[in-house]
């Protein structure tokens, strides 16, 4: 009477749904792989390229120590390097704080009012907004109004796009903060901000810091924000109200020149740039999986 | 064989010491001092109405379990008493819960120093991100000034009481996340009691345990009510017969029976509790 007792079982090996699946299996497994070859092979020459082409400026001492030169004479990236290290710590320092404090009031405070929906939306909209958008806007805002191209001008620019990064992963991160741990802070009688501060940032921390070094990553390499904001400077100056040597822009005049010797500089600025980034990131790693 | 029969022998010891070193509780509700009185409480999740009329004293130092099918609403009235519910924009009391002479709901006193009195442990372990010393001084450090002498005596001092000192004595400055589920409950419950609070709050604090830590944290319930008023949600009747002088019955919202524990389990006035506890529910 039974199916199930008189039929020959479905499960072994030549079940028609068994099998299917298991190609279905395969098969993405098989375009997962090519896709992941595809892009490690882009990934894999442009960084070879980049140190083929930049190392050998790289070991050049004088890169570190001379001034970017004209044409057809020696010289390195000294003041394009200070001037880059410059405007990007500092428009770390000023979008950091801002970006971390937003994201907590999203996280920690947003659950009242349509201020944080408001908020994250546009938020949303920064990050992706084009960063020659922020570059226009210090201009017309900013280096129109003084007058004259600056450092802090490209250190503002710099800031706003910092500022949507950090908000977006200090709001993600605190958000996968499990609210029993809330609960449980505020259960011993402490109050919200103390909460916020001794217990969530904690638990949260290595989340917050990727993001900020996801934002330090990117502003590293901007070209646009810096081009209508900072501009350049052919001598060493450390005056952030004058405008700014920075490896960007260096770059990008460079590498559009006709001269050989300036190709030189320019890879060996790409690749200086590329690898700052990447030891940034594995000391952050590093650093993190030691505290967890 | 051997080993089989040694455990069988071994059990029972175990249950007999326990036991004997409990004196149950059977003074009448309406004798004792009520160091909570619940007065026609009512509680919204939004618009659904999880809390119907209850009415209840929370006799002092006494051990009081909330039992009941899940969703009868008994986390939610223990939830009520240290107004954790006032983190959630969406969820709102009405009634009274008295403590001395004041009603938490409505008090203009801020609910910090409410939380502060009436400590709160969770279903699910919480230890912060941080070393176990300052888990506990941690919430000491909010209402004390301690010297780092007497905060190294608060915190082993917590520690002992909850039945963990011995096992993390040597590794203080180590993550409370280190420790292992049924350390890390009883880390919490040190963090509970290590700020002196007047009532403890315990929302199934054995649910994640093994029966080892289980038993120990039911020993500390025991000795935890000479200075503390204690109330305990579970889901386990036989913890709750074990560890409770009072049990409250709850059933969808309501208040169903009240009473000393053995009358509850042994003789209930309602069918409907006798039902729920003989396991013939539903």
């Amino acid at each position: 009477m039974s199916a199930i007792a008189t039929d020959q079982s479905a499960i072994h090996p030549g079940n028609r749904i068994y099998r299917s699946r298991k190609n279905v299996n395969f098969l993405l497994l098989a375009v997962s792989s090519v896709a992941l070859l595809f892009g490690l092979f882009w990934l894999v020459w442009i960084l070879g390229t980049l140190l083929y082409e930049g190392g050998t400026a790289l070991a050049r001492t004088a890169l570190y120590y001379q001034m970017t030169p004209p044409p057809g004479a020696d010289g390195g990236l000294a003041n394009a390097i200070a001037g880059s290290l410059v405007m990007v710590t500092a428009g770390t320092l000023i979008g950091t704080p801002v970006g971390i404090l937003a994201g907590t009031y999203l996280a920690e405070y947003g659950h009242r009012g349509w201020l944080a929906g408001a908020t994250r939306f546009l938020n949303d909209v920064l990050l992706s907004a084009p960063s020659i958008v922020m570059g226009l806007f210090v201009y017309s805002v900013y280096v129109a109004k003084v007058g004259h191209f600056s450092g802090w001008a490209g250190s503002i620019a710099l800031a706003l796009l910092v500022i949507p990064v950090v908000v977006r992963t200090t709001d993600d991160m605190l958000k996968l903060v499990p609210n029993t741990l809330r609960e449980a802070t505020v259960a011993l009688g402490c109050p919200a901000w103390k909460m916020v501060v001794s217990v969530t940032y904690r638990a949260a921390r290595t989340g917050i810091l990727t993001g900020i070094l996801l934002a330090i990553a990117r502003i590293s390499g901007e070209t646009a924000p810096l081009l209508f904001t900072a501009l350049n400077n052919q001598f060493w100056s450390t005056n952030m109200n004058a405008p700014m040597a920075n490896l960007p822009v260096v770059i990008f005049q460079f590498a559009m020149s006709p001269y050989e010797d300036w190709h030189r500089l320019a890879w060996g600025g790409a690749a200086l740039i590329t690898l700052t980034v990447l030891v940034l990131n594995i000391l952050a790693r590093a650093l993190f999986r030691k505290s967890d | 064989m051997e080993a089989a029969s040694t455990a069988a022998t071994a059990r029972p010891a175990i249950h007999t010491t326990m036991r004997e070193s409990r004196v149950k509780e059977t003074s009448a509700l309406s004798d004792l001092k009520a160091k909570l009185r619940i007065n026609k409480l009512n509680f919204y999740y939004g618009g659904f109405h999880a809390l119907k009329n209850v009415t209840m004293d929370i006799p002092e130092r006494k051990v009081t379990a909330f039992i009941g099918p899940s969703g009868c609403g008994k986390s939610t009235l223990l939830r009520t008493f240290n107004r954790m519910y006032s983190l959630y924009p969406d969820q709102r009391a009405e009634g009274e819960i008295l403590m001395d002479g004041e009603n938490l709901i409505t008090t203009k006193q801020d609910v910090s120093l409410i939380r502060a009195k009436i400590g709160m442990v969770f279903q699910k372990p919480t230890p912060f991100p941080m070393s176990i010393y300052d888990n506990i001084a941690f919430g000491v450090r909010l209402f004390e000034d301690l010297s780092k002498r007497e905060m190294d005596e608060r915190v082993e001092w917590a520690l002992s009481r909850a039945a963990i000192w011995g096992e993390v004595k040597d590794k203080l400055s180590q993550s409370g996340q280190s420790l292992s589920g049924g350390q890390q409950q009883r880390l919490c419950i040190a963090r509970g009691i290590a700020i002196k609070p007047e009532v403890l709050l315990l929302d199934e604090p054995c649910s994640a345990l093994d029966p080892i830590s289980t038993a120990k944290v039911e020993e500390l319930i025991h000795e935890l009510k000479t200075d503390y008023t204690v109330v305990i949600v579970t889901h386990n009747m036989q913890q709750a017969a074990r560890v409770s002088d009072y049990t409250a019955y709850m059933y969808l919202g309501e208040l169903i029976e009240y009473d000393v524990t053995d009358t509850i389990f042994i003789k209930p006035k309602k069918a409907a509790t006798e039902d729920y506890i003989t396991g013939r529910f539903g």
